[in-house]
């Protein structure tokens, strides 16, 4: 999820509405890019087969991406990339909390890293959506909009295989499921603040666990791997 | 911006914010990316009063024609090693 979300975030290079808050998600593209750059790295160590960190993330094909649908998502506009980081910084902040207290040590150091990072993301998002749905008749539209948009694609953040649950039972990974009221009240807190309405649950979207995407990951993957898939092993 | 504690503060730059919030975020967003500081202040630009160029030779003339002003106007008193 790291990985994705900081491509996506990574394209307001430029775009952002205002200088300064391009510098700002552009850092925290280069903050996801780091703990994706760790993840995948401990990933190839574990799997024992000799992938580095950059096979992991250049070379592996569409199907063995497991990320959370909603990084993938297109940018849309400000508040839809505002409502994505939103419920994702949410998420995250509540995963690598959890994972401070793994048996895994490497896991555990990773985690101890990404959490502050994770904290400012979520602490930049939420004043957006705050300071967007309490502004005007037309900032709250949209965020409201873009609330709505981005709701059925958090459902799978929550899924769990049933090598993860094992992973968890052991004190490894986290048991995801067990965020999900914790989510849900903090998600509640920050739109009650916003002055928008939570949307009610309705159909999730699933599919990440079985590496079956959006049509949206394959765009990204093309323009991230060309590199290395036209030129492989090219290095500068 | 203050480069570590204890240390002067110093001017970092301008960034535009709507709150004190934003402005404290985007200060730190745009000039903290590397290192360069372990606390920030910002202040809003109307809270800054600022001396007047067409007062500057009433400002600062003075000072610079009195050399006696100078730490090295003084002959250092022999024996004084601690000075």
């Amino acid at each position: 999820m790291a990985l994705i979300h900081s491509y996506r975030l990574s394209e307001w290079c430029s775009n952002g509405p205002i200088l300064e808050e391009d510098l700002a998600l552009t850092n925290f593209a280069l903050d996801m890019l780091g703990r994706a750059q760790a993840l995948l790295k401990y990933a190839g160590e574990v799997e024992g087969i000799g992938h580095t960190e950059d096979d992991l993330a250049y070379r592996r094909g569409e199907r063995r991406f497991l990320n959370p649908l909603i990084a993938e998502l297109p940018n849309g506009d400000f508040a839809q990339s505002m409502a994505r980081m939103l419920y994702i910084g949410a998420f995250e902040n509540l995963l690598y909390t959890e994972l401070l207290k793994s048996k895994d040590e490497t896991l555990a150091a990773i985690a101890g890293k990404a959490i502050k990072e994770i904290r400012y993301h979520l602490s930049h998002a939420a004043d957006w959506v705050i300071r967007l749905g309490d502004g005007t008749a037309e900032s709250h539209d949209k965020m409201q909009r873009a609330i709505n948009d981005m709701w059925t694609y958090t459902g799978d953040m929550f899924d769990m295989s049933s090598e993860e649950t094992k992973l968890a039972n052991d004190g490894i990974a986290v048991n995801t499921i067990s965020l999900l009221p914790s989510w849900n009240a903090q998600i509640g807190k920050v739109l009650a603040e916003a002055t928008l309405t939570m949307p009610t649950d309705g159909y999730m979207q699933s599919g990440s666990l079985s590496g079956v995407h959006t049509e949206h990951l394959g765009h990204i993957l093309s323009e991230m791997q060309y590199l290395q898939r036209a030129y492989p092993d090219a290095s500068w | 911006m203050q480069s570590k504690p204890g240390a002067n503060y110093t001017h970092a730059g301008s960034i535009h914010a709507s709150d004190k919030n934003m402005a404290l975020q985007n200060a730190r967003d745009t000039y903290t990316r590397r290192g360069e500081g372990t606390s920030i202040w910002v202040v809003p630009t109307s809270a800054i009063v600022a001396s007047n160029p067409d007062d500057n030779e009433m400002f600062f003339d003075p000072s610079n024609d009195k050399i006696y002003r100078l730490p090295t106007f003084y002959v250092m008193p022999e024996g004084a090693k601690a000075i």
